[in-house]
């Protein structure tokens, strides 16, 4: 099999190709990522050439081009396949069989994962969720995607794109007549299970936006907040609050950004509405720059989402075209917003609002320094309200139907209604809107989930929660969730899971702060010796130990929560340990291999041990 | 104390602080020493390191970037503190190599006095990440060592803020993450022996180190071989 080792060779480029993709953004060092990708996209690589032409062309360092272009992970320094192949490596794809797909491309491609073709045509790599669970296992192909996959899919994709088919030909071969919703549909089931009142049940045209124009700013956010909306990616902010200190604050600009970085292994919801909804998207955000008084916007779609951004540019510009966005909105003089889409490159990181803001900064994907807080001092030191995507949607529909009517949906003190991103062992994964409120029983009856031995709520950074808890209610009282329940069935094994998302955090971890970067290492090791049988019960009390440092001192919210996958379910799964946990034999660490320990010195002194080297000695 | 001046506590003991300024500035001008790895005087703060976390009104911060406020209470050096640092110091010993025998830096090594500093005197339980980056010796006065850098950033900060050079950055991401110099190698960049992000105060460890000097003065007589880390700012509330 070929290794694809030596890599391809970087392609020749000159640097008045390199100096014209930087003027098309204007030389600007803020456009970074966008700069980037574009290079990535047409010469496959950033090559050492890029940087240097770059750093001149936007009177960056090249080390700060650098620093970039290593930081996400659709990136590359060395060259990429014409054709990429990014396989979706959550532990839901993991679950539905990864493993046989992975193996159908290596065959077909002849090359291993993580490699490259040596004639450049194909890329095969690993990517953390893509937000597909619902449709497990899935795959990215450049800028389309494609689910379900299996061995006999793989063999049909391969040999159509070896004989030279583009990957869009595998959606339609009349892709390119094709209007844009409808190429992201024929990729990508919405799989809406459960429509509710709100955000996926019938939607009036711009009804919010028309009530907001005969609103005051103040009054917009009053309404917002005495709807009692909350943010929807999980942290669960009052939005009208948040919004209240942004339209405080006295500055000469102010910015509207819509987290549309949705990358909580087993999250999607955001998917379906930008699919389904980006009009109710874009009113909202457009009633949120009148409330703050913004006038520009950004909307930072993930890079895993590549596959809607052409859906979303043309509601854009439609929006412009009819008057609902740009100078003037609806002919109100004075009423101006406008917005671009900003496209990640992966980085979970990026769902941070503050590691967000860096990134359209065209920094590498870091969280600022808190305080000062975004809404203080955000995008380029302004203002900067930044909302996750549903919450956008929830702004449009209370504007319409009134706050009142959005209070009184919910229960306690979460109003309105959630949805639910559904994967894992279940018969109907899928997207659910329904109100707060909800036991997990009946929320697993519902989406025929009734065998489930542990439910992931609210991805890794959430809670796993047995049986014994199956009575807890989703909601901000209880069961919080940004929105992802992952179901497992009980011949899942809970030590693989825990794994795979401690691995997810080591994997995203900015690298900024000591304990994040390198603490989550150390948890991975840790739960290593669980998974091969090598931990003694004192390493059950170690994952505690380490787990506090890091929560108590990580800067940002990946290292406040990274933890949690061990310590929830050591708290709700504790025999998963302890049968695993055994006390060491003659005590000598079960860790310690004594056969690799002295394999250098052996090499070394090209000798072998009379002692350890059983076979020699005897 | 003038008007906009206002006190807080640090264990019990009461600073006085002008307004915008970081609990850790206004500890350093009452003599209280917070310790801190990648912050240092003359450089805008990081708040990376986490050494200097402290608990202020019941949460963790960062000392280095978490504005002062008017009554608050932090605790500094308690026992749980204390904990906390140590695992964050040998945290840092782990991912690097950090062999103080055989390092020049021995005696001047912040990460060593720090880990003084902090009782850590014994074997630690964490695992050694053995990274085997190659030495940068391109330079006729400087090389490089990174499998010895903590990732202050001073270095990244003093060359950008002090030199208006920027011949140091970070590259990668998460445990991948290291220092990278603005060229192919140091000789390909525009650093000079007297640039303050050389000079002999900025590299806390031995990752940056000046050709033909490492010696001159003999162990025992460096800086820390004089007292603890932070002795200086303690030594103020003395006076």
């Amino acid at each position: 099999m070929d290794e694809g080792l030596p890599a391809c060779e970087v392609p020749l480029v000159s640097d008045a190709e390199i100096m014209a993709v930087c003027e098309g953004y204007g030389n600007d060092p803020h456009r970074m990522l966008d700069i980037l990708r574009d290079l990535q996209d047409r010469f496959r690589c950033i090559s050492p050439q890029i940087l240097t032409v770059v750093a001149k062309q936007t009177g960056s360092t090249r080390v700060a081009v650098e620093g970039v272009a290593t930081f996400y992970s659709f990136l590359s320094l060395t060259p990429k396949g014409r054709v990429t192949i990014r396989l979706c490596d959550d532990i839901v794809d993991r679950f539905s069989g990864l493993a046989e797909v992975t193996e159908a491309f290596e065959t077909e491609l002849g090359i291993k994962l993580g490699h490259t073709s040596r004639d450049g045509a194909f890329s095969l790599d690993y990517t953390p969720c893509i937000g597909l669970c619902d449709q497990a296992p899935a795959a990215m192909i450049n800028d389309i995607v494609v689910t379900n996959l299996t061995v006999e899919k793989v063999r049909g994709i391969m040999a159509a794109l070896k004989s030279g088919k583009s990957p869009e030909a595998l959606i339609s071969e009349r892709f390119g007549e094709l209007k844009p919703h409808e190429r992201a549909t024929r990729m990508v089931d919405n799989n809406i299970r459960h429509a509710g009142p709100v955000l996926l049940g019938p939607v009036p045209e711009d009804a919010g936006l028309r009530k907001a124009l005969d609103l005051a700013p103040a009054d917009i956010v009053d309404a917002v907040e005495a709807s009692g909306l909350r943010g929807c990616g999980g942290a669960g902010f009052v939005t009208g609050r948040k919004w209240r200190f942004a339209a405080q604050e006295p500055a000469e600009r102010r910015f509207i950004f819509c987290n549309a970085d949705e990358g909580e292994p087993g999250t999607f919801k955001d998917r379906v509405l930008l699919t389904e909804r980006p009009h109710l998207l874009i009113e909202g955000m457009t009633i949120a720059a009148k409330a703050v008084g913004a006038k520009e916007g950004v909307l930072y779609l993930r890079g895993e989402y590549v596959y809607l951004r052409e859906l979303l540019q043309s509601v854009i510009e439609e929006r412009r075209e009819r008057g609902l966005l740009g100078p003037a909105i609806l002919g109100v003089e004075g009423f101006d917003f406008d917005l671009r889409i900003q496209m990640g490159a992966g980085a979970y990181i990026c769902g941070e609002e503050g590691a967000l803001i860096s990134s359209c900064e065209g920094l590498p994907g870091e969280p600022k320094t808190r305080p000062p807080f975004p809404v203080t001092k955000g995008y380029l030191g302004f203002p900067t309200v930044v909302n996750n995507v549903e919450t956008f949607c929830n702004v449009a529909r209370i504007l319409d139907r009134g706050a009142e009517w959005f209070h009184a949906l919910g229960a306690g003190g979460s109003h309105g209604t959630k949805l639910f991103s559904v994967s894992g062992d279940c018969l109907n994964p899928g997207v659910y809107e329904l109100a707060y409120g909800m036991t997990m029983r009946d929320f697993l009856s519902l989406v025929g989930g009734e065998e489930a031995a542990a439910v992931q709520v609210g991805g890794p950074s959430g809670t796993m929660i047995a049986r014994d808890s199956f009575h807890r209610r989703l909601s901000f009282d209880d069961l919080t969730t940004g929105g992802a329940i992952t179901i497992f069935g009980p011949e899942r094994n809970i030590l693989e899971i825990v794994e795979y998302y401690i691995s997810f955090f080591v994997h995203e971890s900015c690298g900024y702060c000591t304990p994040c970067r390198v603490g989550n290492v150390f948890l991975q090791r840790a739960i290593g010796k669980f998974r091969k049988g090598l931990a003694n019960p004192k390493d059950i009390e170690y994952l505690k130990d380490l787990s506090a440092t890091i929560i108590e001192t990580s800067r940002c919210g990946l290292g406040t929560t990274s933890p949690r996958p061990i310590l929830e379910t050591m708290e709700n799964f504790p025999l998963v340990y302890s049968a695993l946990a055994k006390p060491s034999k003659d005590r000598i660490r079960a860790t310690f291999d004594i056969q690799a320990a002295i394999d250098d010195a052996r090499k070394l002194a090209k000798r072998r041990s009379y002692i350890f080297d059983r076979d020699f000695g005897q | 104390m003038s008007g906009s001046d206002f006190t807080f506590e640090i264990d019990g003991v009461e600073i006085t602080a002008r307004s915008g300024q970081t609990i850790m500035e206004a500890a350093d001008e009452a003599g209280v020493y917070i310790p801190r790895l990648c912050d240092h005087e003359g450089l805008r703060h990081q708040g990376s390191c986490r050494v200097c976390t402290v608990k202020a009104g019941g949460r963790s911060v960062a000392a280095c970037t978490q504005p002062a406020a008017p009554g608050l209470k932090v605790e500094n050096e308690t026992p749980h503190i204390t904990k906390l640092r140590r695992d964050l110091v040998e945290m840092l010993f782990h991912e690097g190599n950090h062999l103080c025998p055989i390092c020049e830096a021995s005696g001047n090594c912040e990460l060593q006095a720090m880990a003084y500093r902090l009782d850590m005197t014994g074997p630690t339980r964490f695992p050694y990440l053995e990274p085997s980056r190659g030495v940068d010796a391109s330079h006729p006065d400087i090389a490089l060592d990174t499998n010895r850098c903590i990732s202050c950033g001073r270095c990244i900060r003093a060359s950008q803020d002090v030199d208006h050079k920027g011949v140091f950055g970070y590259v990668g991401r998460g445990i991948h993450r290291r220092l990278a110099v603005n060229g192919s190698d140091l000789a390909h960049t525009d650093a000079a022996i007297t640039d303050d992000a050389i000079s002999k105060d900025v590299c806390p460890v031995g990752c940056i180190i000046r050709k033909g000097v490492g010696f001159t003065t003999p162990i025992g007589e460096r800086e820390f071989d004089k007292g603890l880390i932070g002795h200086e700012i303690e030594g103020k509330r003395d006076e």
